[in-house]
């Protein structure tokens, strides 16, 4: 069960694509208390690698790619921190420099393709906007690329699909079309945001596969944001945990999942029904809910919920330290070790 | 005054009955939905076939667990149970009483003791009434809980049961969390002292961390008032963690059904196997040794589904005889021994191979048996005194599956075979997708 802490493969020798450099939003409306939404958030991803981003709803997680895609409004939000694409600093960039880069080397899929997509324009425009946009294609060519591009993320009989609207299309579909127009123009960073969440579980396989084969060997950087951890143990090869806006643990997948040390980690991991373990045991979830969090600066904001707590977690808030090589934590009192899983079946 | 000792035996009715009985038998169930066209007159052009023609029955005190993906009928059977829809045909029989004949007072005092939770807790509670009065408002219309002072007690009860405080019964729904909106579902379907629960996706729209907390709560709550439970959803780990006996639907049949530790211990149906293959585990070792097997396309139109076995159209098993025109009935299989290796001699033409496993036997009669054995059920697991349920699969293939004798083509195949594409291994050229043509930009 435990594995040995190995390094992800290329993490140290690829200069990162995306480096997040303690990236804070605040949402500020008028007569109420800011919220401090994104609190001090790093991380940095090389080409060919999956980083997951993971916690459950109100985390931060969401909020965190639209700061890096700079989709977030600008009334009321405060954005600080650096986020660098190679050496440029997105959040410098003037809005038209924005949308060049936008949807050319940093694309993005959300979670619900169906309010994703404009249900008033035929799949074929949509696709074929980005092409003309972005690669200067017209007329013909760009049609011919944008057949090619549903045909490329399996989706049968691509001609006719372009003339369809996105309602005629069924929900596994829908998302393969999305990721056709997120691949448009050869993204360098892919950002999905719970991009199966809306699926069924045969469907998400198939996303899931395609996702995996895009990145894995190739120049291309996936950020996934996912609450499922399941889907993070197969595809990603970092894993953070958020929790209230902050980064409470980060290491490489199989740390994480083998190693990890943050109550929270355990909790969420406690939490989860296995397929292949034994069963008539009473899960161990976390008490409370994300409600329950204090603001960090009274100390750690999971102290609430925690099992592990102790007098001096309220107070001063604990630091995201390094553990062993590439393992984060913030947490005074981590667990020694995770409690293992028996499994009883061995899954076909 | 309700005392814990008196929830036990909410109805003097099932009072003495025993766990293990019968007590929810459906029978062909089916539920249409018409579809409509025209301007000025309404024509039924078709219909929608959600649920078509499904058996089961539940014992007292059994949870059973109804899985499929979205659209395949589950929650409209769960419905159809409780005439929330009203069936099409078939029979469903309720504590001896045909649910479908009742009408009226009859069918409304059977309700009381089928109750529902909901997936999503907010707009299954009404806004504008407090937590109070949404629990009490069923036990008064059933004339439950005597005076008002005696109902108010009942209610702190129940809460309390479910792990909120009183303070929580001045209050409305908007003010309480996911996790504590569901808690208080969940206390209102008790509130009328119910034998049955049909519980629609109790947990799919809650974080993890509570949705566990739910769970816990759910079977506490089963041991505490003898509750028996239709849990519907489309997570199988969530259902293989609280049901005793799983029925996996695909297009409005029931595929497959067996106690739980049998069905996930050896799925039978193509179906089950690609389902279960496609849920991700949180644990990387497992996940880099599995092979997914992985579905062309989507699902097909219930309004239109295949001929023969539902399932043909993205089946990676399906063979050229039997699976495109004759329509699989549940059954239980013949013992693992006696397939004869000529089954998979049978099939060598579509591309399946015959593959030698521990299991070979010399001879019988391959597919043809509607066994009479049944598998070795190899756990009396379950601890309410519920026998394992029979392991029944509709698969005309089932036996050379589990022997091994027939393999799965790959999602390329079966979509080639079928006329779609789909995206697979090997199905994608990374290079071609994404390297090639960067520098032309």
């Amino acid at each position: 069960m435990s594995a040995p802490a190995r390094a992800t493969t290329g993490a140290s020798t690829t200069a990162p694509l995306l480096r997040v450099e303690d990236l804070s939003v605040v949402f500020q409306r008028k007569g109420e208390a800011a919220t401090r939404a994104v609190d001090g958030v790093s991380f940095s991803v090389a080409p060919g690698q999956t980083l997951g981003l993971v916690g459950e709803s109100g985390c931060g997680k969401s909020v965190t790619s639209l700061a890096i895609m700079g989709l977030l409004p600008k009334r009321g939000v405060q954005v600080s921190g650096g986020v660098f694409f190679e050496d440029r600093s997105l959040l410098d960039l003037s809005d038209s420099e924005l949308r060049d880069l936008r949807g050319a080397e940093i694309a993005m899929i959300f979670q619900d393709p169906l309010s994703a997509l404009n249900p008033v324009i035929p799949i074929g425009i949509q696709v074929t906007e980005v092409l003309t946009r972005h690669r200067g294609m017209k007329g013909d060519v760009a049609n011919r690329e944008a057949m090619d591009l549903l045909d490329r993320v399996g989706i049968p009989d691509p001609k006719r699909r372009l003339t369809e609207y996105p309602h005629q299309l069924s929900g596994g579909m829908r998302q393969r079309a999305l990721i056709a127009m997120a691949l448009a123009c050869k993204p360098r960073l892919l950002i999905a945001d719970e991009p199966t969440t809306a699926l069924d579980v045969t469907i998400q396989a198939q996303i899931l596969e395609l996702l995996r084969e895009l990145v894995v060997g190739s120049d291309t950087a996936l950020v996934l944001i996912t609450h499922d951890l399941g889907v993070v143990a197969g595809l990603c090869d970092t894993v953070h945990v958020m929790y209230a806006g902050r980064i409470i643990e980060n290491a490489d997948r199989r740390e994480i999942f083998y190693n990890g040390r943050h109550p929270y980690t355990g909790g969420l991991l406690g939490s989860i029904p296995r397929l292949d373990a034994v069963r008539g045991e009473t899960l161990n979830p976390i008490r409370g809910s994300a409600r329950d969090a204090i603001p960090w600066r009274e100390g750690c904001a999971f102290a609430p919920r925690c099992d592990h707590v102790q007098d001096d977690c309220i107070g001063a808030p604990p630091q995201l330290e390094t553990v062993a090589g590439g393992h984060g934590l913030r947490c005074l009192h981590p667990l020694d070790r995770l409690p293992a899983t028996e499994t009883l079946v061995t899954l076909v | 005054m309700t005392t814990p000792g008196s929830d036990a035996e909410p109805d003097p009715a099932s009072a003495g009955a025993a766990p293990g009985e019968v007590l929810l038998d459906v029978s062909g169930l089916k539920v249409y939905f018409p579809i409509r066209s025209g301007v000025f007159f309404d024509r039924t052009i078709g219909h929608v076939k959600a649920v078509d023609g499904v058996d089961l029955s539940i014992r007292r005190g059994e949870t059973y667990g109804l899985v499929g993906e979205s659209g395949c009928g589950k929650s409209t059977f769960g419905r159809g149970v409780l005439r929330l829809n009203e069936p099409t045909e078939g029979k469903v029989l309720f504590d001896g009483q045909d649910v479908a004949a009742l009408a009226g007072e009859k069918l409304r005092s059977m309700r009381r003791r089928m109750q529902m939770i909901f997936q999503d807790p907010l707009s299954s509670l009404d806004p504008r009434q407090n937590i109070e009065s949404i629990m009490t408002e069923g036990m008064n219309a059933h004339g439950l809980g005597g005076n008002s002072s005696a109902r108010r007690t009942r209610i702190t009860e129940l809460l309390e049961a479910v792990g909120m405080s009183a303070s929580a019964l001045r209050r409305y729904p908007h003010e309480f969390s996911g996790g504590q909106r569901q808690r208080i579902g969940i206390a209102r379907a008790l509130a009328v002292e119910p034998d049955l629960i049909v519980a629609d996706e109790p947990v799919s729209a809650l974080d993890v961390s509570v949705q566990a907390q739910v769970i816990n709560l759910l079977e506490e709550l089963q041991g505490e008032f003898g509750l028996t439970y239709l849990v519907i959803a489309h997570d199988l780990a969530v259902v293989r963690h609280i049901s005793d006996t799983v029925g996996v639907m695909y297009l409005g049949r029931l595929v497959e059904q067996a106690a739980s530790d049998d069905l996930y211990a050896e799925p039978l149906h193509p179906y089950t196997r690609a389902l279960m293959s496609a849920v991700p585990v949180p644990d990387p070792d497992v996940e880099d040794r599995r092979e997914r097997i992985l579905l062309a396309g989507d699902l097909p139109s219930p309004a239109n589904p295949p001929s023969g076995c539902r399932f043909h159209t993205r089946c990676p098993w399906r063979q050229e005889t039997r699976c495109d025109d004759e329509e699989p009935q549940l059954r239980e299989l013949s013992s693992p021994t006696s397939v004869a290796p000529t089954g998979a001699a049978r099939t060598d033409g579509s591309g399946a191979e015959a593959l030698p496993t521990n299991g070979s036997g010399t001879d019988g009669p391959g597919t043809t048996g509607v066994g009479t054995s049944g598998l070795p059920s190899n756990d009396p697991s379950t601890s309410r005194g519920i026998a394992p349920a029979a392991h029944l699969v509709a698969c005309h293939w089932a036996e050379d599956i589990r022997d091994g004798h027939l393999r799965p083509k790959s999602a390329d195949q079966v979509a080639a075979d079928q006329g779609v594409y789909i995206a697979a291994e090997g199905g994608l050229d990374p290079a071609a997708v994404i390297g090639a043509g960067r520098d032309a930009v």
